[in-house]
């Protein structure tokens, strides 16, 4: 896994070679070109396609509910009423877990990877997040469902109620009977399953930071303490945000780890014990069910639709920030 | 190996895999809880009579849809379709086999079947009204029994599901409340509990949590010797979910006036019946395009009621009553017909 720095680079910052060949590179490169040119066109195809698809799809939901849609927290089948703000917050909150989690610890791993750890380390660890990051997510899911799910219940979350319950407000956060299911272990299940990825990223960005500048750091008497805050992290800074936002594009849209254990339901509780439902989770519990031409059917296509809009959004500031970096 | 090569043996492998379909073969899809059932009558009628079933259980909504479409021979569904929708679709709806749904728990030192609970009581339960296990409405139908000062965690289908609507359709019937509140579909607005994906899920949260209480098919519940519990029926009586108990609600149920053999098997009168019983449907249309493919499909099903019930009951399904399955091939007789108006079934 590397970082997708040439992809950020200003177009036609590699093309320059080709057009400077000669006549008969030419003959053999045309048929070349056009390929390449169709499959990148194809993507484009692809994603208009299913843009157009999910707004279209989505488009009666939207006019029998109006935007109230997006702020109604009632979904209820029986009664083909649908609003999509209990798997709006679902979404965004599960996803901010797994952000405040992940964040740090990814950091940490990536920089006692390239800063602190041995050398003959740095590999048997480098290649075990890597891996960590091919897991499919359905066996999060199960080892999320089956093994952390009971562990929560059992231990984490009373002793959690424990230490947070008495403080005001934050306690409400953490009360309620303990199902192990829930927004929280979503959360966490979460963040496990982006960690690797940020972190393989993050490993990326501080390996690209120059020695010269580091040693310079050294050379002037700074500790690995000052040479990480002042030196290595202010560097990739942006970089790092880009990294943090694609992993975060990835904890927005995952399925099946999620439905797992969200524990599906459709309310928001201040509790984080409290089960919930995300956008994704909806939409993989609802849909072989939901009839043709319903407006269910057309609720959950809007569903996808809000999904791929704050996934765009996420991409984009990423991109941006990314950007910044490279031209600064 | 060249690389010329492994392409040619790659080829030559996919190529194997990829059976041509046989004449004869028939195609369904739709309900997941049939499916088993399904798939043993499908192995068992290739062996004896050479035309296979190629069902895909991708879920009742997904086989009503396909076969609305006709890119199915027949759909199959757990929930009865409307019967508008049947008469606008062109379908004639009947009955397979039988199967029931029943409440599972997880509170220490108690046995299977021994905790008595009711209809109202239980849809109190996913209300959110009645939220420990020692509330006076449980402690009082189980005199004999300690329960604990215990939250009741009330587990769900999250996934839409014929489970679901058969459960729902049980708490709406017992309880003027539920249907007021909540109703009945195969995915409803829950007012408490968590909910999981499948049998399996529900199964696998209650196991996970002391206190917590929900629903499955009995199939799923036996083969996992879940911990179920006694309810009490429409006659009063204390029943334990046992297939003389499902049979017993099979026979009670109302046949003879039931349009598109939508009978109720939910809450009957029958003194020994099981109150959470339910038919799982097929749907076939009435004037196919291909009438030998329909006539493929009701040959098969023919097959399966004069010969399948062991097989049935082997994997915990009830059979259809006897009377019901002719009722079935009359209908057949009467309603699917060729291009030319001629019956296909004779």
């Amino acid at each position: 896994m590397t970082v997708d720095t040439t992809a950020a680079l200003p177009p036609g910052t590699l093309a320059p070679r080709s057009l400077a060949t000669s006549g008969h590179v030419d003959l053999a490169d045309k048929p070349f070109r056009i390929a390449l040119s169709a499959a990148a066109l194809l993507v484009l195809v692809l994603l208009g396609a299913i843009v157009v698809l999910l707004f279209k799809g989505g488009l009666p939901a939207l006019t029998t509910f109006g935007l109230g849609f997006f702020v109604s927290a009632d979904w209820n089948p029986v009664t083909e009423n649908y609003g999509a703000a209990v798997m709006l917050y679902g979404t965004l909150i599960t996803s901010l877990i797994a952000m405040l989690l992940a964040f740090p610890a990814s950091l940490g791993i990536a920089l006692f990877l390239t800063e602190v750890a041995p050398v003959s380390l740095r590999r048997p660890i480098g290649t075990a997040i890597q891996l960590l990051a091919a897991v499919p997510s359905i066996i999060y899911g199960m080892w999320g469902f089956f093994v952390v799910a009971p562990l929560m219940a059992s231990t984490v979350q009373p002793a959690l109620t424990a230490i947070f319950g008495p403080i005001p407000l934050i306690g409400m956060l953490f009360s309620g009977a303990p199902a192990g299911t829930g927004i929280l272990t979503a959360g966490l299940i979460l963040a496990l399953m982006i960690m690797p990825f940020i972190t393989a990223m993050f490993v990326e960005i501080f390996t690209s930071v120059p020695p010269v500048l580091k040693e310079a750091a050294y050379g002037v008497g700074a500790t690995t303490t000052e040479v990480f805050t002042a030196v290595t992290v202010p560097y990739g800074r942006t970089a790092l945000v880009g990294a943090v936002m694609l992993g975060l594009g990835r904890a927005l849209g995952e399925t099946m780890a999620v439905t797992f254990v969200i524990g599906n339901a459709n309310r928001i509780a201040a509790s984080l014990y409290s089960p919930g439902a995300s956008i994704a989770s909806t939409i993989a519990n609802e849909f072989p069910e939901a009839g043709p031409g319903s407006i269910k059917l057309n609720a959950l296509l809007e569903l996808g639709f809000s999904l791929f809009v704050i996934s765009f959004l996420v991409l984009a500031l990423a991109r941006f920030l990314v950007r910044n970096r490279l031209e600064g | 190996m060249s690389k010329i090569h492994l392409v040619a043996a790659a080829v030559a492998l996919v190529g194997s895999f990829t059976v041509p379909a046989v004449a004869g073969d028939f195609t369904g899809a739709g309900a997941t809880f049939p499916a088993p059932v399904y798939a043993a009558w499908g192995a068992e009628y290739k062996a004896k009579a050479g035309a296979g079933l190629n069902y895909q259980a991708i879920g009742s909504g997904g086989g009503q849809t396909q076969i609305l479409a006709r890119t199915v021979d027949f759909g199959a569904s757990d929930a009865p379709m409307a019967a508008e929708k049947l008469a606008s679709g062109n379908l004639l709806q009947f009955p397979t086999v039988i199967g029931s749904v029943v409440v599972i728990v997880n509170l220490d030192g108690v046995a299977a079947d021994q905790l008595k609970l009711t209809g109202p009581v239980l849809a109190d339960i996913y209300l959110g009204k009645i939220t420990k296990w020692n509330d006076p409405a449980i402690t009082a139908l189980n005199a004999g029994l300690k329960l604990p000062d215990l939250a009741i965690l009330p587990v769900y289908r999250s996934d839409g599901s014929g489970t679901t609507f058969v459960f729902t359709s049980y708490l709406g019937a017992v309880s003027a409340d539920w249907k007021g509140k909540v109703g009945a579909a195969t995915s409803v607005k829950w007012e408490a509990g968590n909910g999981a994906k499948g049998n399996d899920g529900v199964a696998g949260t209650v196991k996970n949590a002391k206190g917590a209480l929900g629903y499955v098919e009995y199939v799923y519940a036996s083969a996992n010797k879940l911990t179920t519990t006694s309810l009490t029926n429409k006659a009063g009586k204390v029943v334990t979910p046992t297939v003389p108990s499902f049979q017993a609600a099979a026979a009670s149920a109302d046949w003879a006036s039931a349009k598109n053999f939508d009978a109720s098997m939910i809450d009957t009168a029958g003194e020994t019946a099981w109150p959470i019983v339910s038919a799982t449907f097929i749907l076939l249309p009435k004037n196919p395009t291909d009438a030998a493919q329909s006539a493929e499909v009701m040959k098969f099903f023919d097959w399966a009621y004069t010969s399948g019930d062991k097989f049935a009951e082997d994997l915990h399904y009830i059979a259809l009553p006897a009377a019901v399955k002719d009722r079935v091939r009359a209908a057949w007789k009467a309603e699917v017909k060729d291009a030319s108006g001629a019956a296909i079934w004779k």
